[in-house]
């Protein structure tokens, strides 16, 4: 299911990233944990149920402005698809 | 050659053997260590800790029954208070609604409830205790709380045909996520394979029925499915790799690079109270025995599957093979295959199954 623009994801009770001061960000969940760093970090900290995916998408083109904009959005809302179908995040 | 050492990723962590269960294919040991020898809680709070500076980012509280200890509470706020992710992995039994508000407060993320079948007569006959009602309010409960919850069902021949009910069950509970993970054939299953092992019919079946689940719920139940390895091609990783990504730590401290490994035969387990964990995870003799490729007999040795399967599981070597250093007997390229072949051949042979006198249950006991 392709994210609405409207909606705001939020991980799921049990799913969440460790602590800031740790050597490496990881997300934490059920029997698995995924390394996170550069924008997959940047994107999941921001899946907070307050962050709209379109100003997900804003707030990286701009992190990422030397990227293609269009790009960017579609590599986001593939990222939290996925992130979805595993049951790490809703779409509030 | 030196072998670098990996970080480990998980800790299972063997609370207690004591059990209000008392399941045929239970994953402790025959030996049950006895409630005397288990490590009070300071020292697991001293664990926790090294295990996290080791690398660690979980821990499994499992058992026997975890909450059969009445410090558990004070377990999970150490774990969390050291910076892991806490999963508590339980029968329910033993849970209230206070106690369970206790737990989430001392900030466990997740909890795993075991059920034995999807109505009460045969996980009864299972686990040699009526629960299934119990299960129900717990799952019920643990839906008010913002932490993960995983359904877990325990497969076999006398329950698999109960698929759809379990998973017209899990629907309706609606959890995160749901396993259907098949006996795995060591210890206490073992003694009890020739009435827990699926027949080829079972198992396709289920098969069929888990892949339209699983498109079913996609997007709302992650549903993990564990396979029976018997029937399988080539072996599972066991353990994702021995002494490479988990460490299971017994009641009384020993550390063991998974459930069975006391079966093996000369085997020397160092303990907690003795070593630093980081010591015994990078240097101990049982740690080392089997980590990387350097122990690896033919065919594993120059196959192109041991950077994915690591030769399978050094348990299942011994008690198929009698030698732990054997590639995987159910692997379809070990000579030993010939051993699982034999018990599928007359698991599947047509006809009622034979049933030999004095071919009971052996029911897991309480330690003393």
């Amino acid at each position: 299911m392709t994210p609405s623009l409207e909606s705001r994801p939020r991980l799921v009770p049990g799913c969440r990233l460790n602590e800031k001061t740790q050597p490496s960000r990881v997300l934490l969940m059920p029997e698995r944990a995924l390394r996170l760093s550069g924008p997959s970090l940047e994107i999941v900290e921001r899946c907070d149920g307050q962050h709209t995916v379109r100003q997900i998408v804003s707030e990286l083109q701009a992190l990422y402005s030397k990227a293609e904009p269009q790009k960017v959005e579609q590599d986001i809302l593939g990222y939290l698809e996925r992130l979805q179908e595993q049951r790490a995040l809703d779409f509030e | 050659m030196a072998i670098p050492i990996p970080t480990p990723l998980a800790l299972v962590a063997e609370l207690t053997h004591r059990c209000p269960l008392h399941c045929v294919y239970c994953s402790n040991p025959l030996e049950l260590t006895p409630r005397g020898r288990e490590l009070p809680a300071d020292v697991w709070a001293r664990v926790l800790r090294e295990a996290a500076d080791l690398g660690v980012l979980q821990v499994d509280f499992t058992g026997g029954e975890p909450l059969a200890r009445p410090d558990f509470t004070e377990l999970v706020r150490a774990a969390r208070g050291a910076g892991l992710y806490a999963s508590l992995i339980t029968s329910g039994l033993p849970l209230d609604e206070k106690r369970l508000e206790e737990i989430v407060g001392a900030g466990i993320d997740h909890i795993q409830l075991s059920f034995q079948g999807a109505r009460e007569e045969v996980a009864a006959e299972i686990s040699g205790t009526r629960t299934h009602a119990q299960k129900l309010r717990v799952a019920g409960w643990v839906k008010r709380h913002r932490v993960a919850l995983t359904l877990n069902f325990v497969i076999h021949r006398q329950n698999l045909d109960q698929l759809e009910d379990m998973l017209a069950l899990t629907e309706e509970i609606g959890p995160g996520r749901v396993e259907f993970a098949h006996v795995q054939y060591y210890g206490w299953a073992f003694q009890n394979l020739k009435r827990l092992l699926p027949t080829r019919e079972q198992l396709d079946r289920s098969l069929e029925i888990i892949k339209q689940a699983e498109a079913r719920l996609r997007g709302r139940i992650r549903v993990e499915y564990v396979v029976p390895d018997y029937y399988a091609k080539y072996p599972k990783a066991c353990m994702g790799g021995w002494g490479r990504k988990v460490l299971l730590i017994k009641p009384d401290g020993d550390v063991l690079p998974c459930h069975a490994a006391n079966v093996l035969p000369g085997m020397k387990f160092e303990n907690v109270n003795v070593q630093p964990l980081r010591r015994i995870w990078e240097e101990s003799d049982a740690f080392r025995k089997f980590r990387g490729e350097d122990w690896m007999p033919e065919p594993c040795r120059s196959c192109d599957r041991r950077t994915q399967d690591f030769g399978g599981c050094r348990c299942q070597a011994f008690l198929l093979a009698k030698d732990a250093a054997a590639a995987d007997p159910v692997c379809s390229l070990s000579p030993q295959r010939k051993v699982v072949d034999a018990i599928l051949a007359e698991l599947n042979a047509p006809g009622p199954p034979v049933r030999e006198p004095g071919d009971e249950w052996l029911y897991r006991p309480n330690p003393a």
